[in-house]
């Protein structure tokens, strides 16, 4: 396990330094072609090896913001870079082995005919053949604990076992950041738990959107909420969870019974 | 009309080979113009849509059903390339993974499920636009028609086929009846579940309607609610009195056309068989009280189905250089590769 | 007209055939289904050679005769119309049981059951030891255009996930008390029909994202399955290069 900041990750476009943020988004905006305007001046940096969650309503932009985070959606005005990468056209490719990010329907993201032919799909894009094809899916498959599922089919598994293998497949790339969106979403309590023990062990760094306030709360230091397309407010995941009418405001409420106050958080 | 392995003879087998590999080959190309790295994904899900639709049966009357077979939807909806290689796709992966057709038939069954009902179909479709008033009810009656008609077109053209490549006695006149005849009927269950299809999807996804490209908001926003059973009891009426008239042709014994002709001097009962020498099938041939006019029929039908399906491929290859379709409009929104 | 195909034909075994790897399968299939074709009907010794090679293929494949026979239903609308040739076909008539039918519409009725029951018997074989993605990848290999097979790997990985919301949107109206009859009461279905393929569609824009994101650029890569050697190819071309020595023969022989 590497620790967060060193630059083991450098890339060919020139690594980023020590200091520079692996995601900083400034005054991004964006509209739907139906003319719906989903992001509104969007700033956030985020830090190498930082794990953040994206807290906010449904319809706040929090997806919107991932798709632009690897360039699959165009910006109107405002920048993203990515470990000091501007992402633009020419960079495409680049961006995207840097930012991995793992859909909320895992079906979307499974669509080869096998485990293993998914999590190698990435990697043979970037050119990877043969044994180091082969010792690459390995690693992805090990890091989240789905060695034995490399020649199932994606349908037959269960929801927490795919949530798994999809997160294999963007891993399989070793990218600098990973983002999820809603990673613990209809998963039964085992599948959760054992998602948590998995994203808890990466040291990359994580952008993590999510409802599931008290995974939030476990997993992520930092916590920033997203309405109305920007960001409006940005604190730690204790201070957030525990400020009533700001929660209130932005649709966010706990779940019954959980106070913040009462567990001790990860680092 | 998934044939089996020899229904057809090896000549008729090839040639409807290589006519739907031409095709489909021309098809992939345009694909690859129209929709460049998305095609892959989305051509494919549109498969599993039409594999799936065609699963799932409908109701037709006291409780028996029909199946979709989706050629003409399909053209409409993406395109007659990409509904074309779509429905291709089904067909031959039925073939392989299901037995459902044989593996020699794939030319035939290709051509008649795939290419004639989506180039021809979308062929008839064109041609009704254009009397049709342009909006959203207009799109919705041109696909029922269309999607209708698209079935008896695919069965006449196995009738053809049949001329030149039949395995067993049954002369042309009677394959061309009975089969025209009986799919006339099913086709106002396709006609009529195509049409409320598209029109479910021109209410949610406009954009999605190949079909329905060239309409604006305020057209697509005009509908005229017609009722569902007048509307299948006149489709079913339409349907049988031309399945009546198209049948009397199928009859064995000679019909008032023949007695007239003959009175007439058209034609004489002992002259020397046009079909005598020639490429058709002897079987298909044998037996045909009437030559001339059965040859008649089928060289009307042959060129009806190509003029359809000829429309069917000009408007895709005119469409490449004109009209924007609106993936370009997405594709100002989201980047694709570098 | 297209039936209910829900039930891929694969049997889960480890025979030689199994074992094979897909393009092989594919050709040899071709290739005997192309024999059975071709075969001049009049010689039913032939056939029965072509029989005992499909039946040879079905014992080192260990697949039941029972699944073959039922699978083989699939057939039967086409025997049915192969049964009413002789009674519909023209030419000179002869006498079966007290009816008059005609001489080569019973000829006409053995050739296409006989091809047909023999065609599907090959294809049911090879989709019987051959899972539909290994047989997509040994298409890809006889030259298919990839584009095409790619097409087919994504509708045939997809294909359980699009039927299955059809059967929750069913299962829905169902539940809500719709159980149309007559094909007027067919709007529900039909809308739904369009429901569906804007969730297929849209499921396809978000596949094509996730493939962006992880570094497509409109080709699939090629991840290396074993290609077949010599021994193989020559394994496989056993079968079928029995059934054309038969075919080569009826052919050549006196007709």
């Amino acid at each position: 396990m590497t620790a967060a900041g060193g630059a083991t990750h450098a890339s060919t476009r020139g690594g980023p330094g020590p200091s520079t943020p692996a995601v900083e988004v400034s005054g991004l905006r964006f509209h739907y072609p139906d003319g719906h305007e989903a992001l509104t001046g969007l700033d956030l940096r985020v830090d190498r090896g930082q794990r953040v969650a994206l807290l906010g309503p449904n319809g706040a932009g929090k997806t919107t913001l991932a798709l632009h985070l690897n360039g699959i959606n165009v910006a109107d005005a405002g920048t993203v870079r990515i470990g000091g990468l501007l992402v633009s056209e020419p960079d495409l490719a680049e961006v995207r082995r840097r930012v991995g990010l793992v859909f909320q329907d895992a079906d979307d993201q499974l669509f080869m005919p096998t485990v293993g032919e998914d999590v190698a799909f990435g990697p043979a894009n970037l050119g990877l053949r043969g044994a180091a094809l082969d010792a690459r899916v390995d690693e992805a498959l090990a890091a989240v604990g789905a060695d034995d599922l490399r020649t199932r089919t994606p349908h037959h598994l269960s929801g927490g076992e795919r949530r798994r293998v999809a997160l294999a497949t963007v891993l399989a790339m070793r990218p600098d950041v990973l983002v999820l969106d809603e990673p613990t979403s209809g998963l039964d309590p085992a599948g959760r738990r054992e998602l948590v023990d998995v994203l808890g062990a990466l040291a990359i760094t994580q952008l993590v959107i999510t409802h599931d306030l008290p995974f939030a709360l476990e997993l992520c230091p930092r916590s920033v909420i997203v309405d109305d397309g920007r960001v409006v407010a940005d604190a730690a995941t204790t201070d957030l969870l525990t400020a009533d009418a700001v929660l209130r405001r932005h649709r966010l409420e706990l779940p019954f019974g959980f106070d913040p106050r009462s567990v001790t958080p990860h680092g | 009309m998934h044939a089996p392995d020899g229904f057809l003879n090896a000549g008729t087998a090839v040639t409807t080979g290589v006519l739907s590999m031409g095709a489909v080959g021309a098809s992939l190309r345009h694909m690859r113009t129209a929709l460049a790295d998305r095609q892959v994904p989305l051509a494919g899900l549109a498969a599993a849509f039409i594999f799936a639709a065609q699963m799932f049966n409908f109701p037709v009357a006291a409780g028996t059903t029909g199946h979709l077979l989706g050629g003409a939807l399909a053209a409409i909806l993406l395109g007659p390339a990409t509904g074309a290689v779509v429905v291709t796709v089904v067909v031959v992966v039925q073939a392989l993974a299901f037995a459902d057709g044989g593996l020699t038939a794939l030319g035939y069954n290709v051509l008649n499920m795939a290419i004639v009902t989506a180039f021809g179909g979308y062929g008839i479709f064109v041609l009704l636009r254009r009397v049709l008033p342009d909006d959203a009810t207009g799109v919705v009656a041109a696909t029922g028609l269309a999607a209708g008609l698209s079935v008896p077109l695919s069965a006449a053209a196995f009738a053809v086929e049949w001329l030149f490549g039949a395995s067993a006695p049954v002369p042309f006149d009677t394959v061309f009846g009975a089969m025209v005849g009986v799919h006339l009927l099913i086709g106002v269950g396709e006609g009529l579940i195509s049409a409320v299809a598209v029109g479910a999807v021109l209410a949610a996804r406009p954009d999605l309607v190949y079909g329905a490209r060239d309409l604006d908001r305020a057209q697509l926003t005009t509908r005229r609610r017609v009722g569902m059973r007048p509307f299948v009891i006149g489709a079913v009426l339409v349907a049988l009195l031309f399945a009546a008239v198209v049948s009397q042709f199928a009859a064995p014994d000679p019909d008032g056309l023949e007695r007239v002709a003959e009175d007439q001097g058209f034609i004489t009962s002992a002259e020397d068989h046009v079909l005598a020498s020639g490429p058709f099938a002897d079987y298909a041939t044998a037996g045909l009280r009437n030559e001339s006019v059965s040859l008649a029929v089928a060289g009307v039908t042959g060129v009806v189905i190509s003029l359809l399906v000829g429309l069917g491929i000009v408007t895709v290859v005119r469409d490449r250089g004109g009209r924007r379709s609106p993936d370009a409009d997405r594709e100002r929104r989201t980047a694709g590769t570098a | 007209m297209g039936a209910g195909h829900s039930h891929p034909l694969y049997v889960h075994a480890h025979s030689a055939t199994h074992l094979l790897p897909p393009e092989v399968k594919v050709a040899a299939t071709v290739a005997f289904v192309c024999a059975v074709a071709v075969t001049p009907r009049e010689a039913r010794w032939a056939f029965a050679v072509h029989a005992a090679c499909a039946a040879a293929a079905a014992a080192v494949s260990h697949v039941p005769p029972r699944f073959v026979l039922r699978r083989l239903l699939v057939v039967v609308p086409f025997i049915a119309f192969a049964v009413l040739i002789p009674f519909v076909g023209s030419g000179e008539r002869v006498d079966v049981l007290g009816v008059a039918v005609s001489r080569e519409g019973l000829w006409g009725a053995w050739n296409v059951v006989a091809k047909a029951i023999l065609g599907a018997t090959a294809s049911i074989l090879l989709a019987a030891t051959t899972e539909v993605p290994r047989m997509l990848t040994g298409m890809s290999r006889l030259r298919v255009p990839a584009v095409l097979t790619a097409i087919a790997s994504f509708m045939v990985r997809y294909l359980e996930v699009i039927a299955g919301e059809l059967g929750r949107m069913r299962t829905a109206m169902a539940a809500r008390g719709y159980a149309p009859r007559w094909l007027w009461q067919a709007r529900p279905v039909a809308t739904s029909a369009g429901a569906l393929f804007i969730r297929s569609y849209e499921r396809g824009e978000r596949v094509h994202a996730a493939m962006l994101a992880r570094g497509y650029s409109g080709t699939m890569p090629e991840i290396g399955v074993p290609r077949a050697t010599r021994r193989h190819w020559m394994t496989a071309a056993a079968l079928p290069a029995v059934a054309w020595s038969a075919t080569v023969v009826a052919l050549a022989g006196p007709a």
